[in-house]
């Protein structure tokens, strides 16, 4: 069978077996949805003003991308390496591209699943607009925004045991998610924040989706930045990588 | 019958760090026979099947599987091999994890054939994380045969299991052997291997100690060990047929390949002893003695 027919393959049982305890991606699903209800949609000032209400729609759609790639990538590689499973599959006679292209591709689907019903309430109970061609550079922005996430998740994923991963995603999703901007507008930040901020790959998101979407004026320092963390935190994988492919058992 | 091995292990040194899991092994495995691999913990079995599927590289030697590298995806198509048990998908079902695995194979056994060969079929609508542990042990060596393979690789396939469900996993892989599979299992348990191998390959800190026909095998490690109490142990000395002897304080352990003749030899020399028992000698015990004097 072709690679794509086994990526596909592998992704059809990573579903069903996602499918069968739906509880897990929850989370992912179903937060970034309640977020723009409780913080945004209540919030007249925001919510009727298009500009700032398509902000905000913007930085939950963020939050729930991150915090997708987070829970997907970091935990779930947390788990496999934790079991036999993976090892095994690997022992298959197709090339290891298919494996990669099959959790690529499960990670886009759950994070694109957790955006569509920001992107719903967004544009049924606040003032938030984009047109066509707006909407769709922004979800490409999203997507290439998300590669610092995806990394993390595979630094914390490599890096811990799944015990401990978990609450590290849930410090790192939060501060991440508050310094970033994405639940509080970042012009309500103290100055020493909003200059901390621009440090950070959630408010570098934020200004680039928000970019791509509306036009205007981009800070330098949010494409230099997602770049910069995306090359760091690479680095990290690789290196957490290879020490993994050492370990030694008999 | 082409008899070109379809596995080779050609002067195979794989390191962890310090350590030597494998120490200049050479292994050729001919189509058709039952391989047993035998060595206590630590030996190297297990790094020798992770060479041979690919999930090592050794760090000096060659392996080659089917005449090319089992690194390469291409070369691993008649290859089987199982998941440790506990390694199966929790959520998936029994039908649907046999569908998984099948379905990375050009010619592969339909579910329905493989669950009856190995007693499955009405497990096949159970989810995974519902079966015994002697269920899963079926599954996992199971699904080492769903692709047809030409060679089988078992990783100790029946530890922890009772005897009525470790002898019909037995005979599962017997029928498929005598279908034309090779198999390669590794144990340490004696009787395992006494019932399924016909070479055999003991391995003991990473080395091949004995490559042999399972019957010149089973007459090097099958030992009995005599205890007993004597005044005189300096006697025991000039007694033909002791192997090892160790003397604790008047207590005397003596291993021997019989037992019977050891004795009645005390008996004709008059040596005294008292406390006298015999017991066989332990796989662990064969081992230890086959790594202290490579020559016995």
């Amino acid at each position: 069978m072709s690679t794509i027919g086994i990526a596909a393959t592998h992704l059809k049982y990573s579903l069903i077996e996602t499918a069968r305890v739906p509880m897990a991606i929850i989370g992912a699903l179903v937060f970034p949805a309640i977020s723009l209800l409780f913080f945004v949609v209540p919030q007249a000032a925001i919510a009727e003003d298009p500009r700032l209400a398509t902000h905000a729609v913007i930085a939950v759609s963020i939050f729930a991308v991150m915090a997708g790639c987070l829970f997907n990538v970091g935990l779930d590689l947390a788990e496999r390496r934790e079991g036999a499973w993976d090892p095994y599959l690997r022992t298959m006679p197709v090339p290891g591209l298919a494996r990669v292209l099959a959790h690529g591709a499960r990670v886009l689907i759950i994070a694109i699943a957790a955006v569509l019903p920001v992107l719903a309430i967004g544009a049924l109970l606040t003032a938030a607009e984009a047109s066509a061609a707006g909407t769709v550079a922004g979800l490409g922005m999203l997507v290439l925004t998300a590669v610092p996430f995806v990394l993390l998740g595979t630094v914390i994923g490599y890096g811990l045991p799944p015990k401990a991963a978990i609450p590290v995603i849930m410090v790192a999703m939060m501060s991440l998610a508050f310094g970033g901007g994405l639940f509080l507008p970042p012009q309500l930040f103290p100055s020493w924040l909003a200059d901390a901020s621009a440090f950070l790959p959630t408010r570098q998101a934020r200004e680039l989706v928000i970019w791509a979407v509306q036009g205007g004026e981009l800070a330098w320092w949010a494409p230099i930045g997602v770049l910069a963390w995306s090359g760091a935190l690479l680095l990290v994988s690789v290196a957490l990588l290879r020490r993994d492919a050492g370990r030694r058992f008999r | 019958m082409t008899t070109a091995p379809l596995a080779v292990l050609d002067r195979v040194t794989r390191r962890f760090g310090a350590s030597v899991a494998l120490d200049d092994v050479s292994l050729a495995i001919e189509p058709g026979v039952v391989l047993g691999l035998l060595g206590p913990n630590g030996a190297g079995k297990s790094t020798a099947l992770s060479l041979l599927q690919g999930l090592r590289r050794p760090t000096s030697g060659t392996v080659s599987l089917f005449g090319g590298d089992p690194q390469h995806a291409r070369s691993r198509a008649g290859l089987g091999s199982t998941p440790q048990q506990t390694a199966l998908p929790p959520t998936l079902r029994v039908g649907e994890t046999i569908d998984f695995i099948g379905a990375h194979f050009d010619d592969r056994m339909p579910t329905a054939q493989l669950a009856d060969e190995f007693g499955l079929t009405v497990l096949l609508k159970r989810q995974n994380g519902a079966l015994s542990g002697g269920q899963r042990r079926r599954l996992a060596v199971a699904l080492a045969f769903v692709g047809r393979p030409r060679l089988v690789l078992l990783d100790e396939p029946t530890t922890g299991l009772d005897v009525d469900a470790r002898r019909s996993l037995w005979d599962a892989v017997r029928r498929q052997h005598e279908l034309g599979t090779t198999v390669v299992l590794t144990s340490h348990y004696l009787e395992e291997i006494e019932a399924l191998a016909e070479r055999v390959v003991v391995l003991g800190e990473g080395r091949v100690l004995v490559d042999d026909r399972l019957d010149a095998v089973l007459g090097v490690v099958d030992r009995r060990r005599v205890l007993l109490r004597t005044p005189h142990p300096e006697a025991l000395a000039g007694v033909p047929g002791i192997d090892r002897r160790v003397d604790d304080d008047g207590l005397v352990v003596i291993d021997t390949a019989d037992s019977d003749a050891l004795i009645r030899e005390l008996v004709l020399r008059g040596i005294p002893f008292s406390d006298l028992r015999v017991h066989g000698a332990s796989l662990e015990e064969a081992f230890l003695a086959l790594t202290a004097e490579p020559s016995a």
